[in-house]
């Protein structure tokens, strides 16, 4: 009787825990991009000069500037992160204005330093005197001048030529120059700067000021970025491809479950039990990692519950077979659980091994294919290996499993020991 | 329900044997001559996918596609309230935006996808599957060896190998697209054979310990046993993961199609092939280890 209020206070309680959390799981669990619409580039990034060396903290800080300018445009929770030794992977939802958007990522504001060249029209400067990359990276800030003007002063890496540029120009003009844009009305070297910091005044209220910092500090890396591989998914489709996947499985499970049953009878519940607490248990792996759920993500979700049907398959076939052989129900049991144990376990590892190697060589979805592959054979072992043998166990125990058409069974299949 | 009559796998297989040969071969001839389908995953250029609200003939779409400035003619493959465009070249985002604009004219309600993947990416995925593929092997070798013993390890690569390449071969027989969800699936085949096939080997194993197979004979008796044993276990498990694939085929997002049809070939054959390729293969590298000299000529 102890047995059985054990049986029946575990499954009551783990079933209210489901009932309970699953719909406020579901709603926490994150959606990817092709789920739920946005964009996603990757990008390969290398420095400006050809020959230079692309550093670890360039990479990071370029990350960093691309997601600082998602934010500024106001999009919702932009992803940016690098990958490798020369790449940086921008993920950004329910993107509206995608163009926009792109344009601002893919071309990162290239600050010159301009003097008119001989032949150049009133008002044009050609002959550029210094790059982006001259300028001390992230040093453009905003400042207050003795007219409590704001204005952004930029720090320049080499002194001596700044010097000497400054020295060559003196009473001419040099012009700032924002992509090719010019900033400002160009302002008149006065001095020979020695230094090294130069500052931009123009009429910028404090606001202006600071998103021209920011967008100088972010064209002074440098590193320029080419598109490798981009993709766009609009609300409406992924939606709807979120929609008809979850149906899909749902259907699959549903039938999945129905021939477990009918097919194993009391056994076939308890294993239905055992895979719907396994789903239970990827959902909130899911939450409590913060995976992203996308499209591959499903299918190997559906395809895992097939997978752990497997093991429940395997151990009924092997408690059936037991019995047949004329063993009493509860050695059948004990005896399908333990044989049947190690060949699922051999089975699962090898395909553990086939999603590591997909893991460690895959990318993007891939990745997360395997990913889930792994934590669902790891949730498949506990649930349907150890925690469905135990439920079985239990219930032998208890008396409660004491005919073998109990199990599908017929009698007149068993032999006489 | 039992199988009661005793089948002869060991023997059936012979046929299965030039059956999967004859594939394989063709699988050859149409991959040595018409290669496979490749989509932007591993070919350089932009895939767009649409989703409208109401059917759009191509007569209305090829002129709205006309001006947008692209070189090349695109494919396009019209589907219920759906429609693909792929070009072979990388569009770019003004072209993204023209084409988006020209199509949101016949439909304001289109919904998009793009996909553009420049070429070295491209290969550089290709390059990973077969690495994959490769180390999984290898993996499985190392693993199967340990537990079982190396004639297992064999047998199960050979399977493993036969049922990755058919789906290979029917996607280019039937000059199916082959996308990066693709590699997914013929991976993830290779997990389920492996694992259909190690249950079988497991049964084998363990009926080993019981009694002494001297000859041939009894040795293809055990195989026979079994299979018979596991046979249950291989359909219904068959049965029920052929479920979940079949479903997402029929009734999931239109961007898993490729996966779930390739995972569906691929689980058919993986069942088949863990029955009537590796089991008897093994018995074939095990009959040489058993009876060097003395093979019985009738039953080589």
């Amino acid at each position: 009787m102890k047995r059985m209020l054990s049986f029946i206070i575990t499954v009551l309680v783990l079933t209210g825990v489901m009932v309970f959390t699953t719909p406020g799981l579901l709603d926490k669990v994150r959606l990817g991009l092709d789920l739920k619409g946005g964009f996603e580039i990757l990008y390969h990034a290398e420095p400006m000069e050809a020959g230079a060396e692309l550093s670890r903290a360039s990479l990071q800080k370029t990350a960093e500037s691309l997601e600082k300018r998602a934010n500024a445009l106001g999009t919702s929770e932009p992803e940016v992160t690098t990958e490798g030794t020369d790449r940086i992977r921008l993920k950004i939802a329910g993107v509206t204005d995608e163009a926009e958007v792109r344009k601002k990522m893919k071309e990162p504001a290239v600050l010159t330093f301009r003097s008119a060249a001989p032949g150049d029209p009133q008002g044009t400067f050609s002959k550029i005197e210094l790059v982006g990359s001259d300028f001390v990276e992230g040093a453009a800030e905003v400042q207050r001048n003795n007219l409590n003007q704001p204005e952004i002063s930029i720090k320049i890496k080499d002194k001596d030529k700044f010097a000497e540029i400054t020295k060559r120009l003196l009473g001419k003009e040099m012009a700032i120059y924002l992509d090719d844009q010019l900033l400002g009305n160009p302002p008149v070297v006065r001095a020979v700067l020695t230094d090294g910091t130069a500052s931009i005044s123009g009429n910028y209220t404090i606001d202006g000021a600071r998103e021209l910092a920011d967008t100088i500090n972010l064209g002074a890396l440098p590193l320029k970025l080419t598109e490798k591989y981009s993709q766009s998914v609009g609300a409406t489709l992924g939606k709807q491809s979120l929609d008809q996947t979850i149906k899909a499985g749902l259907v699959g499970s549903v039938i999945i479950l129905i021939f477990m049953i009918g097919m194993y009878r009391l056994p076939g519940l308890l294993a239905s039990f055992a895979l719907i607490l396994h789903t239970w248990l990827l959902i909130a792996v899911f939450v409590v990692a913060d995976f992203t759920l996308t499209l591959p993500g499903i299918a190997a979700f559906i395809l895992g519950i097939g997978m752990a049907v497997d093991a429940n398959i395997i151990t009924n076939e092997r408690i059936r077979e037991e019995m047949r052989n004329g063993k009493s129900i509860l050695s059948s049991v004990k005896a399908g659980n333990k044989t049947s144990f190690r060949t699922v376990m051999d089975a699962n590892v090898t395909t553990i091994i086939v999603a590591a190697v997909m893991f460690a060589f895959g990318t993007g979805a891939v990745k997360g294919f395997a990913l889930i592959l792994i934590v669902e054979i790891v949730l498949s072992i506990v649930t349907n290996l150890y925690f469905a043998h135990w439920l079985l166990t239990v219930l032998v125990k208890a008396g409660a499993l004491k005919k073998p058409k109990q199990f599908g069974v017929k009698e007149s299949d068993i032999r006489a020991l | 329900m039992r199988f009661k009559k005793e089948l002869d796998f060991v023997h059936l297989s012979r046929f299965f044997y030039i059956f999967s040969i004859a594939i394989t071969v063709a699988g050859l001839i149409f991959l040595a001559t018409m290669g496979l389908n490749y989509s932007v995953d591993f070919k350089a250029g932009s895939n767009v996918d649409v989703a409208l609200s109401k059917n759009i003939t191509l007569e209305q779409l090829k002129p709205a596609l006309k001006d947008l400035g692209i070189s090349h003619e695109p494919d396009i493959t019209l589907g219920e309230n759906r429609v693909n465009i792929r070009y072979d070249e990388v569009l770019d985002s003004n072209q993204d935006e023209a084409l988006k604009a020209a199509v949101t004219k016949l439909d304001d309600k289109a919904s998009f996808e793009i996909n553009t993947v420049d070429t070295e990416m491209a290969k550089e995925l290709a390059r990973n599957a077969i690495y994959s593929v490769l180390i999984s092997c290898l993996g499985i070798i190392i693993y199967v060896s340990i537990r079982f013993e190396w004639r297992f390890a064999l047998a199960a690569i050979v399977a493993l190998v036969h049922d990755a390449f058919i789906v290979v071969a029917i996607f280019s027989i039937f000059r199916l697209e082959v996308d990066l969800t693709f590699i997914v699936a013929v991976l993830t085949i290779i997990g389920y054979s492996i694992n259909d096939t190690i249950v079988i080997f497991d049964r084998i194993r363990e009926n080993l310990r019981f009694g002494k197979q001297k000859t041939y004979e009894d040795l293809k008796v055990l195989v026979n046993k079994s299979v018979a044993q596991t046979l249950m276990r291989s359909l219904y498990t068959a049965f029920t993961v052929f479920i979940a694939a079949f479903f997402l085929l029929v009734m999931g997002g239109e961007s898993i199609k490729m996966f779930s049809l390739a995972m569906v070939i691929g689980l058919l054959f993986g069942a088949y092939s863990s029955i009537f390729i590796a089991s008897p293969l093994w018995l074939l590298l095990k009959k040489r280890q058993k009876q060097p000299v003395k093979s019985n000529p009738a039953k080589a």
